[in-house]
């Protein structure tokens, strides 16, 4: 099984990069998922990320890394720094050039990097994958559905129809969101394969959407405060246009007369 | 300066004599500053502040970024990463100055085409032009230069295909290519002076942003009509003519601050919208993208470079006079650029002597098709290199070319005018009609 996982992730990693962008192409289904993090007001939903987290540490990252996420970050989660730093030493081990040797890892550590396999790291997934496109290039459906990464996630992962055939000694499975169609990673999630600890439904689909989720979290983890940053803004450059309005229309009131036209 | 008569700074304190006659510093702000605008401007005027603002924006974001960027092809990805996720407001710098350089493109395009419409280009404003595009040609290096940066893998593979563009010209080619990205492929020593030049290009941009300023108060302001201010006496001037502070400072910046609250939506809520997925994929030399697609801006002119392939009979041809020394690459190459230089060749291309295509009833259908043409050259630039659209492509290349070189010289004289207003004031008045008496002047 591992080794089957080894194989198809290098060609993943291989392949993806290449047909990422290929989407749009007739076959490619990307499920318009709702997220809670979407739109203007929406926010992350912890427990959902914490059960992404759960996923991620018993599924993924057996073959993906997540190399620019600091396991410090974790706590935005809603973990206290005992559990961050539990979590850490129970789950990764990391170099420590200075003992020359591996250590149980701290939450000052990044997630560990995990190219063993040549699967692609999942950090930026998220952002690195577009669920939507078009019509005609125009880019209308990215302005009205977002750019669908998450979305783009959960379906590949909800998205086997258990059809696999053999190319060039590697097994390929037939996916509904994968350009192309074929991919080489295995499906990995399976019902229940997942226990979460208050009794959430674990269905392939259930998961894809956490994980999908928690990936959106890695790859995007300020989104909260960019929107926050983003609302206050608006208000205020509003704020601001109203007042210049009425400061440039006293302005020049003086000068124009009545408008005839 | 000279210009628009006007009235001009005068010290009244002993300290301010002091300094004016040791430093005129005060007169040049106040000249700079009071300079008569014609008063008939309308909304398209305000993009010239919003460009200013835009150049200090990616300046200011700029340098700050620069405090916490890596330029390394090892580190380069992972120190975006780091301003992304520790540096404090890290993430809205970030994105500020990637959406910044979008703003930056959405004013130069509207500035420049606000200029082809109401024949700002003409004399006696060529230099002011002239200096414009060479502005604008800066801005799309810095930009491009800027977007390698990031060391993604449309950075990476961006910088491949431009570059390799100057590989196109026949027998220096080659060595120009590894001139310019220091070594036989795209690598750490690109980065680096990549990096180099978008620092400093900004700054040669600012130099040459005063200059452009300095030509244009020496002519006076362009106007929808293309009629020019009076400069009989200064009580002509100044029924044409209002200061441009306070009166298109403030009208100006409401402007801009409209502007600005779009773009914030854009920065807060979808900030990679105008991105390309792939640049979240650290660059790798080992992967190339299945599409290679430039940024948005450029997509006019990309099209136009892939617009000639080598069934082109133009291209063909071409190649059979030169004898296969300009193939259908350098050929590209020469379209993109030529595209670009035609414009800067506009102030003579015109025959035309009415200024204004308000006046100009044939010139302004030629005038929307070419609005038309260049949405469409962008959408064709973002579309894969086949049928149908490299015969679309081909096309508004052609419409392209065809307006600067036969339609522009060719209106001029067969077009019949519509009568112009005498004054600028007139046409003013037209519009808002006199002022009330009673109505007191802004203080």
């Amino acid at each position: 099984m591992f080794k089957k996982l080894a194989i198809g992730a290098a060609f993943a990693l291989a392949l993806t990069p290449a047909a990422s962008f290929a989407a749009g192409g007739g076959e490619q289904h990307i499920e318009d998922f709702h997220f809670s993090f979407e739109g203007p007001f929406g926010t992350w939903d912890q427990n959902q990320l914490q059960r992404g987290l759960q996923i991620y540490t018993e599924v993924c990252a057996a073959c993906h890394g997540l190399r620019y996420v600091p396991l410090r970050d974790l706590e935005a989660l809603g973990y206290s720094e005992e559990e961050v730093i539990a979590y850490s030493a129970d789950n990764f081990e990391v170099f420590d050039p200075e003992l020359d040797d591996f250590r149980p890892a701290i939450p000052t550590d990044h997630f560990p990097v995990n190219d063993g396999v040549g699967a692609p790291d999942l950090s930026l997934m998220a952002k690195a994958r577009a669920g939507f496109h078009g019509p005609y290039g125009l880019g209308i459906n990215q302005f009205f559905k977002g750019m669908g990464g998450a979305e783009y996630i959960a379906s590949l992962l909800d998205g086997y129809t258990g059809e696999e055939k053999e190319e060039a000694g590697t097994i390929l499975y037939e996916n509904k969101a994968f350009p192309g169609g074929w991919i080489s990673m295995a499906p990995p999630l399976s019902e229940d394969q997942v226990e979460f600890a208050d009794g959430h439904p674990a269905t392939v689909e259930a998961l894809s959407e956490d994980i999908a989720a928690f990936l959106m979290w890695t790859a995007e983890p300020k989104m909260m405060e960019r929107k926050y940053s983003g609302f206050v803004g608006v208000l205020f450059l509003s704020l601001l246009s109203v007042l210049l309005y009425l400061v440039n229309k006293r302005l020049w009131a003086g000068v124009k007369g009545k408008k005839r036209d | 300066m000279s210009g628009i008569p006007h009235d001009h700074y005068e010290p009244k304190t002993n300290g301010e004599k002091w300094l004016n006659s040791r430093l005129p510093i005060v007169g040049l702000i106040y000249d700079t500053i009071m300079i008569p605008t014609p008063k008939n401007l309308n909304w398209w005027w305000i993009w010239g502040i919003v460009l200013a603002f835009c150049l200090a924006l990616q300046i200011v974001t700029g340098i700050v970024l620069v405090m916490h960027y890596t330029p390394h092809v090892d580190l380069a990805f992972a120190s975006i990463e780091h301003i992304m996720r520790n540096v404090n407001g890290g993430y809205m710098l970030r994105y500020i100055h990637m959406n910044g350089a979008s703003l930056f493109f959405v004013a130069v395009y509207i500035h420049i085409f606000r200029g082809l419409f109401y024949g700002s280009y003409k004399a006696p404003r060529e230099i002011t032009w002239i200096i414009g595009m060479l502005i604008y040609l800066m801005m799309m290096g810095t930009a491009f230069m800027g977007y390698v940066l990031p060391w993604g893998q449309m950075s990476f593979w961006g910088a491949t295909v431009i570059t390799g563009l100057f590989g196109a010209i026949p027998f220096v080619g080659d060595a120009i290519q590894t001139w310019l990205l220091g070594g036989p492929a795209v690598d750490n020593a690109t980065l680096n002076r990549f990096f180099s030049l978008h620092y400093l290009l900004p700054f040669v941009i600012a130099a040459l942003v005063i200059v452009h300023i300095w030509a244009f108060h020496t002519t006076g302001n362009n106007n929808p009509t293309g009629v020019e201010v009076r400069r009989t006496s200064k009580a002509d001037a100044e029924k044409d003519t209002l200061p441009f502070w306070p009166y298109f400072v403030i009208k100006d910046l409401f402007a801009l601050a409209v502007i600005l609250v779009v773009f914030w939506a854009i920065v807060g809520y979808m900030p990679n919208y105008l991105g390309h997925p792939d640049n979240y994929i650290e660059a790798n030399p080992l992967v190339t993208p299945a599409h290679i697609v430039p940024e948005w801006y450029f997509l006019p002119f990309y099209a136009i470079l892939r617009a000639f392939t080598g069934e082109v009979w133009v291209v063909q041809f071409a190649s059979f006079i030169t004898g296969g020394i300009v193939d259908a690459k350098f050929f590209g190459v020469i379209a993109m650029f030529g595209a670009i230089l035609a414009m800067a060749l506009a102030p003579w291309l015109d025959t035309s002597t009415v200024r204004s295509g308000k006046y100009r009833p044939m010139f302004k259908w030629w005038f929307y098709l070419l609005i038309i043409d260049f949405f469409a050259l962008m959408w064709l630039g973002a579309m894969p290199a086949e049928e149908p659209y490299a015969t679309f492509s081909l096309i508004a290349s052609a419409y392209w070319f065809a307006y600067f070189f036969v339609i522009l010289p060719i209106l001029g004289v067969i077009e019949k005018p519509l009568p112009q207003p005498e004054t600028i004031e007139e046409d003013f008045n037209a519009h808002y009609g006199k002022a009330d008496a009673d109505a007191t002047p802004a203080e």
